[in-house]
């Protein structure tokens, strides 16, 4: 017996589970794929020609804008689609999984089907590449926070349904702060301390009084829209140099900013767009790989075996909570100071429940939350240039696009994705 | 590194777990702590490892007083604890586990050093060996090595004294004399070892000194030379017979024939492959196999809590397979969950309730949508007194029953059905001596009235004493069905998985 047990797990052993087929991922592929081709492929008019443009007028290394035939180019789109679904459609059958690449070039081929089609025909307008980037970078930004806010908080095993509320406080105090101080950069500062201060008290009714953290989350948010509608209509609008639209300038770094397309897009941000990358790399590494990232993913998982070897369960989850506060605070400071504009009644609309699904999406991962993020900003970007140019498609529906996204990605593409064994259950000993 | 209790005490509201227990393990030795489920081992190791704060009482090491403030002071002191449920993160690789709470980092980053921690595990593996790869992830271990991975978890911080809680309770009689081994391995190296449990078989294999606690006290002590009956005349405060009464079965008709039943999860493991045997009229078949081989799917989708993927069972010539709960239940099948706490009751509700879940909506319990509360009393204080239910009044929170008692009130319930079939999964688990022969009783009392039983068991012994018929089941398939004498090395290597031509019976 013994003998066996180190190379047990792979050993196939009588019985043992054959994983079932699993089509769902290529059927939805290939159905997407089918109606690109008919809609956007078919439904072109023959002959009309599509411009892209690349560069701006303003970047240092001018392209030429690329124009090619609408139809021809979304029928090839699409049926690179609809190879791709064949292709996972292939693997499955075999049991094996597809490479990260491949949901970026499909979806790489469907936008570009849907742009090509959006903008045949019209001579006047043309499909802005890098302004489109640019903005779902931009538009990302609060999500890429508030996703890694849900994900400090999660691994540790409180449920932070709060971000929205946490966003919503920080939009508010940098915005209050950076007014008073004539300086966005004190609202940069401030921003990270009204989220930190809701994420105590989801700490401490989460972990010192039980309470259902969903619950509470939800109260929370309540209680910030209530608190920040209340001085915006008292303190505010009493002295609106409380509340002026300043913001913070944009730093281009030398050289790495001139890169085509992609530098613009990267590296002509402000600040807080720095920090973000540096967040990200910096949580990714030191949650996976540090001392203080295993004890916390520990403790989201199994508290009790984490008490046994000395950790402090309910202080790790606190300390996370009040951390994961401050990042989705800094997030909300995106709202004002980093938007240039000045604060305005429940101003993150939503947005602090749709970084919620951007962490799911992203597998409970900093790296995978900037993915989700990035492909919610591209949706919603994707329906500003389309009401812009002034697509077929009524702007209502365009509207919906991220969401639907959302939901398709949650329900269906991440079945397997394992939340946090103890997330949600109070440590009690 | 000796260790000695002096006088603990610890108390749970008005319940006192330890009484004053003295207790001292001299380094080098192997010392079992002997007690029925229940009588305070596991609360006085949770004392000692710094998990409870005692009421009364001092813990001295090398004859030095010490205070533990959490789990974290008696590591540090040099004791390791290998919990009856496995302290494990399932995600994390072996080496994480092991290196979790005491890291090494290296790099001007202070990132985790992964490769001193595998070398560690490398290393105590191949000393004891264990062979366990530092790089396996826990959930795809096999019980047996996810235990030896707690051991290097002890030991990889200079445990000189380990603590086994029930350490056995998980394995095959096979990977049970081979931790056996390895606690003497242990011994022989000068570490002193405390072996919770209340196997006697154990306690005999490898104990040098045999404490016994009984309902919170210390009872006495025992030379591991000490018979069987002995020990367990001590453990239980009175002389017991190690077996259960009963007559040669009279197997009539065959009752439920399963065919082919197959159960997939949702996660797509199939957790019951094929599985097709059949029970007549008055005859217990007993299914033995270590915890979580298919055993709770097999009876939960037979009940229809579990949906079946293919295959199908029939009760005396009914189809019951694909059908509401409810039908099953009135078709004639009694059923008592394994974990009764959770499936069983309603611990919050009064025992009168829960006597009536079944047949709440029936005449005459219910009237034209109303309960009728005196019928169902008067129902109730029948069912106690048959059953010998020990409560302040049917009234009483079944909750607030012992775990012998709210048993008592499942079987009550689930016997008062004319029944075809009874299912009972682990109808004793952590019940008292008098409790377990009580319930002996009635399952062998319904056999003999002319019902099919199937009793699910981890307790090889149980398996033994009750059954006319044993299946083993190992990863979700029957691996055989043999005689109730079969012999116990042969059961444990079928309950490893080894396949028995011997299809007796």
């Amino acid at each position: 017996m013994t003998a066996t047990v180190a190379d047990a797990p792979a050993a196939p052993v009588s019985g043992a589970p054959i994983p079932p087929k699993k089509w769902g991922a290529a059927i939805a592929l290939g159905v997407i794929a089918l109606l690109s081709l008919i809609f956007f492929g078919f439904g072109t008019p023959a002959g009309s020609t599509t411009r892209f443009v690349i560069a701006r007028k303003t970047d240092f290394i001018q392209l030429p804008s690329l124009t090619v035939p609408s139809e021809l180019a979304a029928i090839l789109l699409s049926l690179v689609g609809l190879a791709l679904a064949g292709w996972v459609a292939y693997r499955a059958n075999q049991r094996r999984k597809v490479g990260i690449w491949l949901p970026i070039v499909y979806g790489m081929a469907i936008m570009g089907a849907l742009l090509t089609w959006a903008g045949a025909g019209r001579e006047a307008t043309s499909i802005q590449l890098t302004g489109l980037l640019t903005s779902s970078l931009f538009l990302a930004v609060p999500l890429v926070f508030g996703a890694l806010a849900g994900t400090l908080c999660e691994r540790s095993g409180i449920i932070n349904i709060a971000i929205e509320g946490q966003l919503l406080a920080g939009a508010f105090l940098a915005a209050l702060i950076g007014s008073m101080a004539g300086n966005a950069y004190a609202g940069l500062i401030a921003a990270p301390v009204a989220g930190a201060l809701v994420g105590l008290l989801l700490a401490i009714f989460a972990t010192k009084y039980w309470v259902n953290q969903i619950v509470v989350g939800v109260v929370l948010n309540m209680l910030v829209v209530g608190l920040t509608g209340f001085f915006f209509s008292t303190l505010m609008s009493d002295d609106p140099s409380l509340n002026q639209p300043i913001g913070l300038e944009k730093l281009p770094i030398p050289l790495l900013s001139k890169i085509p397309v992609l530098g613009p897009v990267l590296f002509n941000q402000n600040l807080l767009v720095y920090i973000l990358y540096v967040a990200v790399a910096v949580l990714q590494i030191m949650l996976f790989k540090s001392r203080w990232g295993l004890r916390v993913r520990a403790v989201g998982e199994h508290p009790k075996a984490a008490d046994t070897v000395g950790i402090q369960v309910n202080r790790t989850r606190i300390r996370n909570t009040v951390l994961g506060g401050a990042v989705a605070g800094l997030g909300g400071a995106f709202f004002t100071v980093a938007s240039g504009l000045a604060f305005g009644k429940e101003m993150t609309a939503g947005k602090g429940y749709i970084a919620l699904a951007a962490m799911i999406l992203g597998r409970w991962s900093p790296r995978g939350a900037l993915a989700a993020a990035l492909l919610f900003g591209f949706a919603d970007a994707l329906r500003v240039q389309l009401g812009a140019i002034g697509s077929p498609i009524p702007s209502q529906f365009l509207a919906m696009t991220p969401y639907l996204a959302t939901i398709f990605a949650v329900a269906g593409l991440v079945g397997h994705a394992r939340p946090p064994a103890s997330e949600g259950i109070p440590y009690k000993k | 590194m000796k260790l000695e209790l002096r006088g603990i005490t610890k108390r749970f509201g008005d319940f006192t777990a330890n009484d004053r227990i003295d207790l001292v393990v001299e380094p080098g030795t192997v010392h079992a702590l002997l007690g029925e489920n229940g009588a305070g081992k596991s609360t006085l190791m949770n004392v000692l490892f710094g998990l409870y704060d005692a009421d009364e009482g001092e813990v001295l090491l090398d004859d030095e007083p010490v205070v533990f403030d959490g789990p974290g002071d008696a590591m540090a002191a040099g004791i390791g604890m290998v919990h009856q449920h496995f302290m494990l993160v399932h995600p994390f690789t072996v080496a994480e586990n092991v290196m979790l709470g005491h890291e090494d980092v290296r790099g001007p980053a202070k990132l985790l050093d992964v490769e001193a921690a595998r070398a560690k595990v490398r290393e105590i593996s191949e000393r004891f060996n264990f062979n366990v790869d530092p790089d396996a992830v826990i959930e795809d271990l096999p019980v047996g090595a996810q235990q030896r991975v707690e051991i290097i978890k002890a030991l990889s911080r200079d445990a000189s004294l380990l603590i086994l809680d029930e350490p056995t309770a998980v394995l095959t009689p096979q990977e049970t004399d081979e931790l056996l081994g390895i606690v003497k391995d242990l011994r022989d190296a000068g570490t002193a070892v405390v072996l919770i449990t209340h196997k006697l078989r154990e306690v005999q294999a490898v104990a040098d000194t045999i404490t016994v606690i009984r309902r919170g006290k210390v009872v006495g002590t025992a030379e591991p030379t000490a018979s069987q009956e002995e020990l367990a005349s001590l453990m239980v405060g009175r002389a017991v017979t190690m077996r259960v009464d009963k007559e040669p079965a009279k197997p009539g008709e065959t009752m439920l024939e399963v065919d082919g039943l197959t159960v997939v999860d949702a996660a797509g493991i199939v957790q019951l492959d094929d599985v097709s045997f059949e029970v007549k009229a008055g005859e217990i078949l007993a299914i033995a196999g270590v915890q979580g081989n298919g055993q709770t799917e097999l009876t939960e989708a037979l009940l229809g809590v579990v949906p079946t993927d293919a295959g199908n069972a029939t009760l005396d010539g009914e189809v019951i397979t694909g059908r509401t709960i409810k039908e099953v239940l009135h078709s004639g099948i009694g059923f008592v969950p394994e974990d009764r706490t959770e499936d069983g009751i309603v611990a919050s509700m009064t025992i009168a309730n829960n006597l009536i879940l079944d047949v709440h909506d029936k005449a005459p319990y219910a009237k034209g949508g109303a309960l009728q509360p005196k019928v169902i009393a008067d129902e109730a204080r029948k069912h106690v007194e048959q059953f010998d239910v020990r409560a302040t009044g049917i009234d009483q929170t079944t909750g607030s029953l012992s775990g012998g008692n709210q048993q008592k009130v499942v079987l009550a319930r689930e016997l008062s059905r004319p029944l075809k079939l009874l299912i009972a999964s682990n109808p004793t688990r952590g019940l008292d001596v008098g409790s377990i022969e009580f319930v002996h009783k009635r399952i062998v009392a319904e056999r003999d009235s002319g019902a099919a039983v199937i009793i699910v068991s981890a307790e090889l012994d149980e398996v033994v004493a009750l059954a006319d018929r044993i299946a083993v089941m190992y990863h979700g398939r029957i691996v055989g069905i043999v005689p109730p004498d079969t012999d116990r090395d042969t059961l444990g290597l079928m309950m490893a998985g080894a396949h028995d031509e011997e299809e007796a019976a």
